[in-house]
This record gives C-alpha cells, structure tokens and sequence, in this order.
C-alpha cells in the first residue's frame, strides 16, 4: 500500500491542510484547542473572578427564570444490597508501575467516594500511597478523554474494531512484521496473555514495554547479579540494620507501605529496633528517618557501595573513587553495624542508581547472610520482563527506520517520558497507524491518529499482581463515565472476538485456569462449558457454571487477593565475581551533576492534572503546583541565586527562586531554584512529571519538564551538567519555607537507650481557673482523643489527601497557595535540627488538637465553634459568619478558611466524587478537622442499634486509615484500655504548646532515635 | 513670652458671631474650592463603592489576608477610624463637662468627625465578614433558631461599644445642632432650606422651656458619652488582648489604645481644623489658643502611647517567655521592621517638637505633625495586627501578609466617604456652634467682669477684619 502513496500523505484528509501535508500533530492538537480555551478553568482564578462577576451581573435576571424541573424517582426494583445512604465497600486494586496494591472503594450509591487500604492485600496491609487515595479524584477528571477519536473526527467503538480489523488483515501477510504494541509494566496476567495470544497470531509483531514509573534499573541489577529475571522484595520485619543507598522505599515503589509499616513496627519501644543509615542525594522521607544521613552526589554512591562491598568480602569488586572524611566515617560505622548484623540486616539500592549499585546491594546482602531473611526473591512478577529502556531504543530504532506500520500504545505517555535523546515523538510522526489508550489527552495521544479514552481503574474489570506476586482482581465501581475501555478490549480488538466485554475477558482467563506461569488458582474441569460468558450463551446455560469456579471468582473478587497466588520465594545462587563489578567507574567531569527524580505527588507526570496531588506539598520542600531546581542552600549563595519569601503569602506562600538554565549534553532546560537542607552540594534534583504540554486544566503550565535534559544512557542522573542564572524570578508556591523550630518545643526525640528514664509529662499547668476534674470530664461516654507517633511518621502525606478526599476539602489552585490559603485541614510539617548540610529532618502531622479549653472557641461571636460532650471541637458552618478570629486565636493554626469560593459547584463529575456525609462548605465559611466526626457519627448509630458502646479501632478517622506506619491513632481516652489511652500513657508523650494550657486531645509520641554510637558525636546533631 | 490669644477674637457680638457661621452655610457661593473639594472625595467615595461592591460579589479573599494572618487593613482601619471619632467625643463631652469653654469653637465639627470617623469604622466590622449579609447574627435578637450570639467574644461586646458609641454621638451631635438649625430655619432665604432646616429644628422655639430641657439634655447626653470616651477603645483594645497571640495578650492595652485613640483623634482635629480655619477664614474662632491646647494634648497623649511601647517592649523581656520575646525581636528586626521604625518616627519621635511653644502655635508646622501622627497611629495598628499574626507559635505556619489593591481601595475610600461627608457638612450645616459662640461674646457673658472691661466691640470687630 505504502508503494502506491507518497511517504508523508496521509490516507485521509480532513482539510486542505492537511491534505498539503501540514503536520498531522498540529491539527489534532487543535481539536483541543478549540474546547472552550481557558474558559472554565477551575484554578484560574482570573477567569473565575470574571465569571464570577458576569454571573453576579446576570443574577438578577436569570433570578427571574424558573427553576427546571428536578424529579425525584425511586428505583423501580431496588437493588437489594443499595440502601440509600448506606455506602457500601468493594475490593480492587490499583496498579502503578506495575505492582497492585489492593484497595478498598467505598461507594455511595453507586459513586466512589474514598479509597481506604485493602488489609488483606500484602501491598496495603490497609494502608495507601496517596496516588491511590488521589486516584478517586482522576476517574472524576472533567478533563479526561472523553470520546474516541480518529484524527479529530469522532466515531463509534465500532470504527475502531474495524480498523483493527483492516491492520490485521494488512499484518497477515508479513506475520505482523508491522504491528507493534508498547505498552507500561504489563502486572495483569490476562493482559499479558492477551498480548502473548496476539503475538501468537502475528509472531512477527513486537512487544515493546515502557514505564518511567517502574523499577527499571532494580530489575536491571537484579539481572545482572542473579543472570536471570527475578524479582526481589524485602522483609523488614527481621532487619534491625538497614542501609539506603539511594533509595527512598519508605514511599516509593512496590510493597513501600508494607516495608513502611514493618520498620515503624519495629522501631516502637516495644519492638526490636532497626537502625537505618541513608546514603542519599535528594532529601527523602526515608533520608529523614535515617539516624545517619549521609548527602552524596549521586555518582558518589556507586564508590561508596563499592567500598562497602569491598569491606563485606564480595569477591571481585573494584574501588571506586575516593570518598570523603564523612562518608568513610558513616562507612567504617555501617560496615561494623552490618557485619555484626549478618542475617538480620538489609543493603537497599534505590531506583535512580545504575544496575550494578543494585546488583552491589544484591551481592552484600548475599554476602550477609540476608537472602531469604531480609530479601526474598521470586520469580519475576512482571508478566515479561524486559529491559525497558532496551525496549524502547528498539521501538525508536525501528519507527526510524520505517518498520513500523501499526503502533497500538496501550496507557502511558512515551512522548513526553521517552528518554530526550530517542527523540520519540519524531520517529513515531513516521508511523502510518498510530492508535494511543489514554486517560488522558496527552502528548501521545496529540501525535495519535486513534484516541481512545481510557476506562479508569475504578470503571473497568481487570487483574493485576502485587509486589509478591499476589493477584488481585480489579473490579470496578461504575460505568465508564465518558465512555473509556479498557486496555482487555482495546487488545480484544485485535483478536477474532472483538466484541468481548472487560468482565469476560478476565473471567474467562482465570477460567481457563489463569496463567500458566504457576498453577492455576483454578482448575477447570472437563464436561463444565469453559466459557460462560461467551456471547450467545443463554441466560439458562449459566446454571452449568461450575459452582467451584463461582465460589472462587466471588471469594477473589470479595476480598480483593487471589488465595494461593503469592509466588514462592526461591533461593539465588551465589553472586559472584561479576564483569561490572571489577571495572571501576569513570571520574565524573566536573560541572554539576542532575539528580532526576519522579516527582513526590505527580510521579512520572502521569497524575499532572490531579489537583489532589498538584496542591500536595511535597515531603521535606514543601513545594506545591510546581518542581523546582532543588540545590543546596551553599551551592544556591555559591550560583548568586536567591530564594526569597513574597510580602504576599512570605514563607508559607511564595517563594520566589532564581530561573536557572541547566545546559546539560546540548539540550537545556530553564528552572526555578530552590533551596534544600541537607542536598549535597553541586548537585541539582530535577523532578519529572512537570512541564508538560498536552495536559487538562489542572497541570497545564506547572513547572518544567525535566525529561527534556534525561536520556537514556542516564536516566537516575548525569554528570557535567552546568548550570547558570538567568536573571529572572520565578514565584514558586511553598507552604513551608520555615523548617527551624526557633528554640521551641515542637519536636521532641529520645534516644532508644533513654528511653527507660524517661518521664512523663504533665499536660496540665497550674491555672487560675477552675479545671475540670476527670470525673466532671466524664460526663459522656467517650472522650474523643488521638496519638500521633513522631516515631513512625515517615511524611509520606497519605493522610492530607485522604483527608482531603473524606472532607470534601476544595483545591484552591497555584495563586491561592502561593496567598497563603491552601485549606488542607490536615498538614504535615517538617522541621530541622542540626547544621544545614545535613540536618536530621522531622515531620510532624498537625490536625486540629481538639483542645480541651480552646481557645478558638471564646472569641466566635456566634458560638460557630463549640465543644461537644464528647470533647470534640466541633465546627457549626450554617453559623460561620466568618470573622475568622478563631483562626488568629489558634495557636496550631489549623484552621482554614473559604476565603473565595473555592469548592466547584459546577461541574457534574466532581459532584459525583463527594462525600455525601460531610458538608460541602462555601465562600466565607471557617472550617478545620473534625475528627472525622461523620464517622464517629457512623459507629455510633451502628453500635446504638446493636445495643453497645463504640468499640476500640471501629472508628477511624480518614488519616489513621490510610497511615502506612500507624503513626496516628484515634480512639476513646475514657476507656483506659482503647489504644490512643495507651499510647497516650506512655512516657515519650507530649502535647505540642502545652505551655499555653489548652489541653490539646492530640498529643505526640517523641520520636526515638537508635544512633550509631560511633557516630553519634562525630556527626554533631545530638538528638 | 507672647500672650495666648482668647478663645474668641475681641470685638464680636451675637450677631457678627451669628453672621459669620451662618452666612457659610446661606449666603456666601458655594465656591469653586468647595466643588473640587467634594469633588475629589466623592470620585473616592465611589472607590468605596466598587471596592465593596467587588467585595461582596467575590469574597473577602480579595484582600491580601491569608492564614497565618486572617485580619488585615480591615481591623487596622476600623482601629484606626474608631481611634480618630474619640477626640470628638471627648472634646464634646468631657471639656463640657470640665466647663472648658475653648472646646466651643472646635466641638461641632470634631463631633462630625466623630460620627463620620464611626461610620467609616462601623463599615469594616462587617465587610470583613466572610458572609457580611450574616453581620446581624452578632445582635441579640429573638429568633426562631433560638441561638443568641456568644457574649464571651470580644467581637460581640465590639458590637455593643461600638453601636452605642454611634448612637450617642449621633444623638449628642444632633441635639447639640437644634438651636442652631433653627437659626438657619429663621435665616434662610430659600423655601427649600426653610423646609429642612425646620423640620431639622424639631420647632425650636428658643423659649426659656426650651432651654432649659436643651441643657439637661445636652447635659445628661454628656454625661452618658463621657464613659464612651475610655469604654470603647478599651473594648476595641479587648479584641486583642483577650487572645493568646504574643503581641496581642497585653494588660497594658485598654490604656495604651484609649490614650492612642485621642491622640489619633486630636491629631485628626488638628488636620481638619487648620485648613478650614484658614480657608473659611475662621481665624477668630478657631484661635492659637485652640491650636496651643490641642497640642498639648497631642503631646500627653502621644507620651502615654510612647510609655505603652516601652512597656510592651519592656514586658515582653522581662516575661522570659519564648513567643513574647520572638515577637518583640520580629517586629523590630523582622520582615516588618520599617514599619515599626516609622511608627516609632511618627508616633514617639515627632510629638516631642510639641514641647516648644512655638511649635505649638504655628499652624502649617502642627498641620505637618499632625498628619505625621495620623500616618503613626496608623501604622501603630498595622504593627500590632500583622506582626502580631505574621509569626505566632509555630514555625511552619509562618507567613507574611501583603495588602492588595482592593484593601488599598476600600481604606482610601472610607478616606473618600469621611471627607465627602465632612463637605457637606461644611456646606450644608454650621460647622461652629453659633449658640454656644454665642455665649463666648462679652454680651453672652454678663457675669464675666474680665470680659465687659474689653475695648469696644464693634472697633475690634473691624480691626479683626
């Protein structure tokens, strides 16, 4: 066919030019343009004021108008497990860079509305990231792709099973020589054996794998060190030394909350202890934990994992550079904690460095004794492990040379994430069919003939595998809201049963008996009709189900984990004397050196146009809307760049940063710089996942794309980079520029030897006033009260978003932030100790104290704010007039205020998504944590009815829900023996202001410290 | 030394005394002065307009406040508006009540001020409500939801001070105009102005009945404004100090504020007095006299605020306490710290010129330092509301606050609306009391030996001229 046209004209034409060859990515790019510019941006505050004020002019007319009609009806057969008002909770999971975490999705009425942790899934153990708990607010995305299209003209699902059809009857000939499908980290088995079943069909076809948001250089190392594909995960539960090389897997990656939890568990001051070291360029959360941080350039830490290596007796391991007097210090001290921990300790190599860091960290810990004990290998947990970046060369390779016909890119943004130097989004233009599944209208989709909108997790039937290897079926909790499908059908339309649905797809896979990697969770049995939900089957035929399939599909679907489907763990055999080890690395060249890192809360850029997660300030910088140059305070004075708080907002608003231009192998990029405690100095993170330009409301023009400078010989970082000011300024929105705690009592730590001494504290000073005895305190059955455990908190910020998510909690948008008004009504502050190159970082999550004698409370004019018999502080919104004392007279300043109206009233989607048993507030009203009161309210309806009180752990607030670490606990203080009591009797407890006598009901467990007592002094910061 | 002049210029009688007042108001043209005058403060006035208008169409989110820092220009100003009124009642009241005869000249419009000082305040209360069409649920009035406002808060006796404070001047201000409206009844020319100034008038008569209930009245309303003089400052003052905010939690402040509220107040005074002295060619009533007491004033009032600095300075080291101490350091060495040098300029500094007796007489100089003062109390506000805010008990929640350009257009148009009014009442009413001027002039004094030994009126009536 492509003998008989020229090379660039395209099949069809819409226009004339198009038909004279204009670039085919333009005109599909102003489809969207064209949608009402701007118009009803959600966080334009400009455009909002402007409506505002038009509306405001126009009321008095349209107050004239009728109302339409609304009715009301009931169901006319009611579904027998809906009870109005009743939500109900489903099992699923959500799966990101390849691993599922089981979750649980509470529905009201058919509507998710809050995603809670799956307890039984070993990925969860009840507990979420916060993409899981933002993910509610991505499937109501009015921005998302919403109609199928092909090259801006919009069709029927019909017209795109038909093209697929014309491919593979174009592919048959060549055995699909021209067919390839890209897809992300393939976890779900039947996805895979859908593709394999393709392939099977056209073996010429290839299966390329892209995904910046995997473990690619993990899987890489463990490659190397093992010779084969495997997958590795961690047992922390027996580690009582860990040592970070760069790693972040308190909050990043597969399995993070349950290695979160099992560390937090252990260093309670009835566990065992876990001393952890960090060796880390960018300031993690897990860096914060460590009791010995090390700053590293990020080239460092291969030296250092080599000297260590060395120190442990893995054979054949070549020096690398020199380290300096600090690293060998904090490295004479972990190789004398590690070797006296053999068996019980674990070497974590983090994701930015290269295989062979990882395939070091392997080696070490083989050499410790730690495989089988603190690290477990499986076998590989990806459906076909490949080397992505391999993978996706080959894909450019191949596009540039013109083999490519048929490109069917399932989920993912490979132009925007492809490696800078492949140059991707140019070798695809030389596709002739390109077909993009999307949730999005991204950069992808702008340069694909086929736009097909993406069933979001939560509206499609799928499956996935967990970090060990658990699967779980997806189920979804509506209809695809705008029409999406699911990557089954897409994958469906190129089989000989196109037609088929989500569900019978999946179902039948585990019918036939599932994957074939394992033994099947299922067997089928023969005489049972295979395939129930093939199309034409009768309604009566389905009696002929085998009851065991049935009772195994809903017990799976029920409780969200596959019994039995957990890979064996399985031994690795002796990592020897490896090629790369011995080869020493190359001195880097001077210049600085780029960190690139994915982003804390928009990740690859794939949850850019989440405003959940855009207004989240990331751990430790606090930054919201936008990524920064994140470079030491020295090297930021040594470049004459400046960071310096606006008069509006000041240091919990704008910071204006210097733009630096980073030049770095030809390509540069401009940036804002930031300053970072604790960042080595000369070297710079970029986060991704910033910058881009096809992109909804929410994450259009935020920061910059970092991706740009990345290429694929160095995706954790690159060397010889320079960097320059430019002169300008750029208003970056930070809520927490000020991390020193001033001499003041905020933070409170005690070594673990300390521990035992330690009293307990009064909360109470003298006072002049009358104080309520604990009797005349009693007056209620409960005395609400809450812990929140220093110790655990690791700053991951689940809780803000689950907050966020429960309460109904608006997002202001990048110009309210940067105002100092973003209304979190949860926040997790961070603060410093210690010298400014490396300080010892806390996080401390502050929701309303709920004090005893509050002062919030005296000064509302109208009783707005009041104190329940319960002890709850409790916020009357119908009474707010909003005079906003409260909040001055606040000394945790954790109220918030509507200081516009921030909540959307308008868009139908985002109606959906709220919970119906929190009031949606408007302008002018004060508001602030509540407790959770709506579910405090839940239990106790449910245990009046069954006659009792409210029972220990039933009711949980939204923040202790999702907790990875169990840092907050919420519970009754006038029963002695209810956790939060307990807790709160314990001798590390404080409350936060006590001076000030308002008796707060939160009150904080200290953090314990396990210092390295060889290195305790040498490293200056006593706790 | 230069003797001070009299409280009124030799050589008046009734009816020059009468003549001069009223014939602003009747017979001299309205001139081209007054027009532009009115002209300006009325273009500010609509500033007002739109800035509330856009105010409430949108949101107290207009303005530059934010958490930490939810109070901005709107308390400063109401503050500072609330602070200017009291010159006027305490002239009004107090000197009536201490028989000092000088406040005659200055009382009627210092009272205008007054009232108009209290509109201007009154308004800001409310808009800076986030739902100002709720401002009425902070009265206590019977309801169906049963629900009275919360008479712990400071915010709610705010209410009570401050609506009693406009009442009674209102009243005081009115009753004390009634002789005077008749006046303009009898002396107008135009059926228009005999109309309204009769109804105005309430059927003055002038008979010894009516004089008699005048002066109890006058008297009692005195009587009942005179405590206003401390309470609602005090009250304001309770906004502040009943808080926990280092800054704000100050014994010291009930005293602090009433004595920086007359002093704001007289300074005020001042910068109207001398530009209509010299405009309307007042010379005669509004003496140096009255410009030497009022500094005086000036200057006891402007130490008792200075006293107050140090003091809170002084208290905030000698507490020990942590915030106290942080706070008073930030303000002088913190993001905000030109503010609270200019204030210390403007409010400690400036007044001690008043020490010198000449300063105390030359107008143009008392004018410049009385716009200085007026700028200082200001900012003195603005000090204690936002530095008090900006940085409070914990560090992640510090923040910073910057007004914008609707707070900017909402304090200059209460300017606006303050000085539009006063046009008006320049034009349209007596801005010196006639009656009581009345009473300054040897006839009005019979018993007054010292006063019926003066030279010929009528000779010094032309001299003056």
């Amino acid at each position: 066919m492509s003998s008989l046209k020229p090379d660039n004209a395209p099949e069809f034409w819409r226009t004339l030019a198009e038909k004279d060859g204009a670039n085919l990515g333009e005109l599909v790019g102003d489809e969207f343009a064209s949608r009402l510019p701007g118009t009803f941006d959600q966080v334009e505050r400009r455009a909002f004021l402007k409506l505002m004020g038009a509306s405001l002019a126009l009321a008095g007319m349209a107050g004239c108008t009728r109302q339409p009609p609304e009715q009301i009806l009931p169901y006319v057969r009611q579904p027998e497990t809906i009870i109005p008002g009743k939500p109900l909770s489903y099992a699923t999971a959500m799966t990101l860079g390849g691993r599922a975490t089981g979750i649980l999705v509470e529905s009201h009425e058919g509507r998710p509305t809050k995603i809670e942790g799956n307890p039984s899934h070993p990925a969860s153990l009840g507990a979420t990231d916060v993409f899981a708990q933002a993910a509610l607010l991505d499937l109501y995305d009015p921005d998302r792709m919403q109609t199928l299209s092909h090259v801006g003209e919009i069709l029927p699902w019909s017209a795109f099973i038909g093209a697929m059809r014309t491919v593979m009857t174009s592919q048959h000939a060549t055995k699909g020589a021209g067919l390839r499908i890209l897809t992300e980290t393939v976890c779900s088995p039947t996805l895979a054996a859908q593709i394999e079943d393709v392939l099977a069909r056209f073996p010429a076809a290839v299966w390329h794998q892209w995904d910046p948001g995997s473990e690619l250089n993990a899987a890489a190392g463990l490659r190397l060190a093992a010779g084969t594909d495997l997958s590795a995960h961690y047992n922390v539960e027996n580690a009582a030394v860990i040592v970070c090389l760069d790693a972040d897997f308190f909050s990043c990656g597969a399995g993070s909350l349950r290695y979160a939890r099992q560390f937090a568990r252990r260093r309670r001051p009835e566990g065992a202890g876990c001393r952890l070291y960090a060796a880390e360029t960018t300031p993690t959360p897990t860096g914060a934990k460590a009791d010995h941080r090390l700053p590293l350039k990020p080239s460092q830490v291969e030296s250092l994992a080599r000297a260590l290596a060395v120190d442990l007796g893995v054979a054949g391991v070549g020096r690398g550079t020199a380290l300096s007097a600090d690293a060998q210090a904090w490295l004479t001290a972990v190789r004398a904690d590690l070797a006296a921990h053999r068996g019980s300790s674990l070497v974590v190599a983090g994701e930015a460095q290269p295989a062979v860091v990882h395939a070091l960290a392997h080696a070490m810990n083989a050499a410790l004794g730690n495989a089988g004990r603190t690290v477990l290998y499986t076998d590989p947990i990806d459906a076909r492990p490949v080397d992505h970046i391999q993978s996706i060369r080959d894909l450019a390779a191949a596009m540039a040379a013109g083999h490519v016909d048929t490109l069917l890119i399932i989920g993912g943004n490979p132009v925007y994430t492809a490696p800078a130097d492949l140059r991707f989004a140019e070798q695809m233009s030389n596709v002739r069919l390109r077909a993009h599944l999307s949730l999005h209208a991204n950069e992808t989709s702008a340069i694909s003939h086929w736009q097909i909108p993406e069933a979001h997790f939560l509206e499609a039937w799928s499956d996935a595998r967990a970090f060990d290897g658990t699967v779980s079926i997806v189920q979804p909790l509506i209809a695809p809201l705008y029409g999406g499908r699911s990557a089954h059908e897409v994958l469906a339309a190129l089989s000989d049963r196109p037609e088929r649905t989500s569900y019978q797809i999946v179902r039948e896979h585990w019918q036939d008996g599932g994957s074939t990697r394992q033994d099947p969770p299922y067997t089928p049995r023969p005489g049972v009709p295979p395939n129930v939900s093939r199309p034409g089957l009768a309604r009566e035929t389905r009696r002929e189900v085998d009851p065991a399939f049935e009772a195994f599909w809903r017990r799976t679907v029920h409780d969200g984990v596959m019994a039995n489907t957990t890979l064996p763990t399985r031994a690795i055999g002796p990592i020897g004397a490896i090629a790369a080890f011995s080869a020493s690395p190359a001195t880097p060249p001077g210049g600085i050196e780029i960190a690139f890192r994915n982003d804390p809360t928009v990740h690859d850029g794939r949850f850019n146009n989440n405003g959940w997660l855009q207004e989240l300030p990331k751990p430790l910088t606090h930054l919201t809307w936008d990524n920064a140059v994140l470079v030491s305070p020295a090297t930021m004075t040594r470049l004459n760049g400046t960071a310096t708080p606006d008069f509006t907002g000041g240091e919990r608003g704008q910071i204006h940063g210097s733009v630096v231009e980073i030049r770095y192998r030809g390509r540069a990029v401009r940036g804002a710089m930031f300053p970072v405690a604790g960042h080595p100095d000369d070297v710079a993170t970029l986060h991704l996942g910033y910058g881009r330009t096809r992109t909804g409301h929410v994450g259009r023009d935020r920061g910059f794309n970092a991706g740009a400078l990345r290429t694929s010989d160095a995706l954790g970082f690159g060397t010889g980079a320079q960097i320059a000011l430019t002169g300008d300024t750029f208003p970056l929105a930070c809520v927490q520029y000020h991390h020193l705690m001033e001499g003041r009592d905020i933070i409170r730590a005690v070594p673990r030897a300390e521990l035992a001494a330690l009293k307990k504290e009064e909360t109470e000073f003298p006072s002049i006033w009358p104080v309520l005895t604990d009797e005349q305190e009693k007056v209620a059955d409960y005395k609400w009260g809450m812990s929140i455990d220093l110790n655990a908190c690791n700053g991951c910020s689940a809780c803000v978003v689950s907050c966020q998510a429960e309460n109904n909690i608006p997002v202001v948008g990048k110009t309210e932030v940067m105002r100092g008004r973003e209304m979190h009504w949860l926040r997790v502050d961070s603060y410093h100790q210690g010298e400014i190159e490396n300080p010892k970082s806390y996080f401390q999550p502050v929701p309303c104290m709920h004090c005893e004698t509050a002062p919030c409370e005296p000064v509302c004019p109208v009783g707005a704010t009041v104190h329940s018999s319960e002890g709850l502080n409790d916020m009357v919104y119908n009474r707010c007039v909003g005079t906003r004392y409260c909040s001055n007279n606040c000394p945790y300043k954790v109220r918030r205020f509507n200081f516009l109206q921030y909540q959307d009233w308008n868009t139908p989607s985002l109606m959906l998504g709220r919970n119906p048993d929190v009031t949606v507030r408007s302008r002018g009203v004060m508001e602030k944590c509540t407790y959770c009161v709506q579910r405090i309210s839940a239990g106790r309806i449910q245990s009046e009815r069954e006659g009792r009180t409210i029972q220990d752990g039933e009711v949980k607030t939204a923040c202790q829900a999702v907790c990875p670490t169990e840092a907050i606990v919420f519970g009754n203080l006038n029963d002695p023996n209810s956790r939060v009591s307990k807790l709160q009797a314990e001798q590390r407890d404080y409350a936060l202001l006590r001076e000030l006598n308002t008796r707060p009901r939160t009150t904080y467990l200290a953090a314990i410290t396990e210092m390295n007592p060889d290195l305790a002094t040498k490293n200056g910061h006593k706790p | 030394m230069k003797a001070l002049p009299p409280v009124i210029a030799p050589g008046h009688t009734f009816a020059t005394v009468t003549d001069k007042i009223s014939a602003i108001v009747l017979t001299r043209r309205t001139s081209l002065g007054w027009w532009l005058g009115f002209a300006v403060a009325f273009a500010l006035a609509n500033v007002l307009l739109v800035s509330v208008g856009y105010l409430i169409a949108v949101g107290v989110g207009v303005w530059g406040i934010n958490h930490p820092v939810a109070w901005g220009f709107a308390i400063v100003n109401f503050v500072w508006w609330i602070g200017i009124g009291h010159a006027g009642t305490l002239i009004s009241a107090i000197l009536l009540l201490f028989k000092q005869t000088w406040r005659t000249s200055i009382n009627r419009f210092a009272e205008a001020m007054t009232l108009f000082a209290v509109a201007c305040a009154g308004l800001f209360p409310i808009l800076h409500l986030g739902r100002p069409w709720l401002g009425y649920w902070l009265f206590p009035y019977a309801n169906t939801m049963d629900v009275w406002p919360q008479f712990r808060s400071p915010l709610v006796w705010d209410v009570f001070a401050v609506s009693t404070y406009a009442t009674v001047s209102l009243l005081f201000w009115f009753v004390g105009l009634i002789p005077d409206l008749a006046t303009l009844r009898d002396r107008s020319e135009s059926r228009a102005g005999r109309i309204i100034y009769g109804a105005l008038a309430m059927g003055w008569r002038g008979s010894a009945h009516h004089w008699h209930r005048y002066e109890t009245a006058y008297l009692l309303l005195a009587g009942l404004a005179t405590p206003l003089v401390v309470s609602v400052h005090t009250i304001v003052s309770f906004d502040f100090a009943i808080s926990v905010i280092p800054g704000w939690h100050a014994t010291i402040f009930p005293p602090y504020f009433v004595a920086g509220a007359i002093y704001s107040g007289f300074a005020m005074v001042l910068t109207l007095a001398i530009p209509i002295r010299k405009v309307y060619g007042l010379h005669d009533f509004i003496t140096d006299r009255h410009l030497n007491n009022m500094a005086k004033i000036l200057l006891v009032t402007g130490l008792i605020v200075a006293y107050g600095y140090m003091i809170e300075a002084f208290m905030a080291w000698y507490s020990a306490n942590t915030y106290e101490v942080y706070m008073m350091r930030n303000r002088m060495s913190g993001p905000y710290r030109h503010l609270y040098l200019a204030l210390l300029f403007c409010n400690v500094l400036t007044p001690q010129f008043l020490w010198s007796k000449k300063v105390r007489t030359n107008a143009l100089i008392l004018f410049v330092i009385s716009l200085i003062v007026n700028v200082g109390m200001w900012l003195e506000r603005f000090v204690i509301v936002i530095t008090s805010l900006h940085r409070d008990f914990l560090p992640s929640s510090w923040g910073r606050y910057e007004p914008t350009m609707w707070d900017w257009g909402t304090y200059v148009g209460t300017i606006g609306l303050f000085l539009a009014l006063l046009f008006l009442f320049l034009r349209f009413l007596p801005m010196i009391s006639i009656f009581e001027m009345r009473t300054l002039v040897p006839d009005g004094r019979p018993d007054d030996a010292t006063v019926r030994l003066k030279p010929d009126t009528a000779a010094g009536l032309e001299a003056s001229r």
